[in-house]
């Protein structure tokens, strides 16, 4: 601890340079998705095999369109943070790891576009 | 630098022998860790792709909403939704458990035991139950 700088203890950051920054965004992302789930799980069998302009009107509705980029959202993040630990953990050859880290990133942002996307194309169809 | 991955054969330790496998015997804790992981790969993988295909095809009409739920209908898209709606059942009640011993309750060996059967119990019933009321047998 002697040879550590002061400094270095203050920021926090270990030597990955991240600090818990990675372990916090799981549990937040996992306590925003808890209301948001059980809203996704009441919208499916409420108006699952619904007709299109039921469900259309649904998401009409401010609130609900603004509910589903929210979930589609924090449900990505914490995917792509769990995807992340997966693939540190059990994909020990480093070019496919890094192949596989940035791949998720990446569906990750486009799915998080094309989702947010379809749920205003659909608010303002 | 980050860490190496593959080390030389020099830098090569003893480590601790994975969970599942031939060197402990099979347990709850290990068993239901390990479904945790593989739930939220089978989510994260299949579940958000389903759901913002689900979207898309609303946001492109009535016909390609139809065209989806059509194929949704059939024999294989209703495994994979009920395949579904159990990974989120046990990743949602499973991930609640996580999120108490993230306070440091429940911690004992006994009350992990017990809290597994509950929200295994729990996601039992809640898929049979969702399963039932969406297709249309309650």
């Amino acid at each position: 601890m002697k040879m550590r700088h002061p400094l270095a203890h203050a920021r926090g950051l270990g030597s990955a340079k991240s600090g818990t920054s990675h372990w916090w965004g799981q549990r937040v992302t996992a306590l925003l998705l808890i209301p948001l789930v059980i809203w996704m799980l009441y919208v499916i069998i409420v108006y699952a095999g619904q007709p299109f302009q039921v469900i259309q009107t649904f998401f009409g509705h401010t609130i609900n369109s603004i509910l589903a980029i929210l979930l589609i959202l924090s449900m990505l993040r914490h995917a792509q943070l769990g995807m992340q630990v997966v693939i540190e953990d059990y994909v020990h050859s480093q070019p496919l790891e890094t192949i596989l880290q940035l791949l998720v990133k990446l569906f990750a942002f486009a799915g998080a576009v094309t989702g947010v996307l379809a749920v205003i194309r659909l608010a303002l169809q | 630098m980050a860490p190496e991955k593959n080390p030389p054969e020099r830098h090569q330790r003893p480590i601790s022998p994975f969970m599942i496998g031939p060197y402990y015997k099979p347990q709850l804790s290990s068993i239901l860790s390990i479904a945790h992981r593989a739930s939220g790969v089978f989510l994260s993988v299949f579940g958000s792709s389903l759901l913002i295909y689900w979207l898309v095809s609303l946001s492109q009409g009535p016909a390609a909403y139809h065209e989806a739920m059509l194929w949704l209908a059939s024999t294989p898209g209703m495994l994979l939704l009920s395949a579904l709606c159990f990974a989120i059942y046990y990743h949602f009640f499973n991930g609640l458990r996580h999120l108490i011993w993230d306070t440091g309750k429940m911690m004992k060996i006994e009350q992990a035991n017990r809290s597994a059967i509950f929200i295994l119990s729990c996601s039992f019933i809640a898929s049979a139950l969702t399963i039932a009321t969406v297709g249309g047998w309650l």
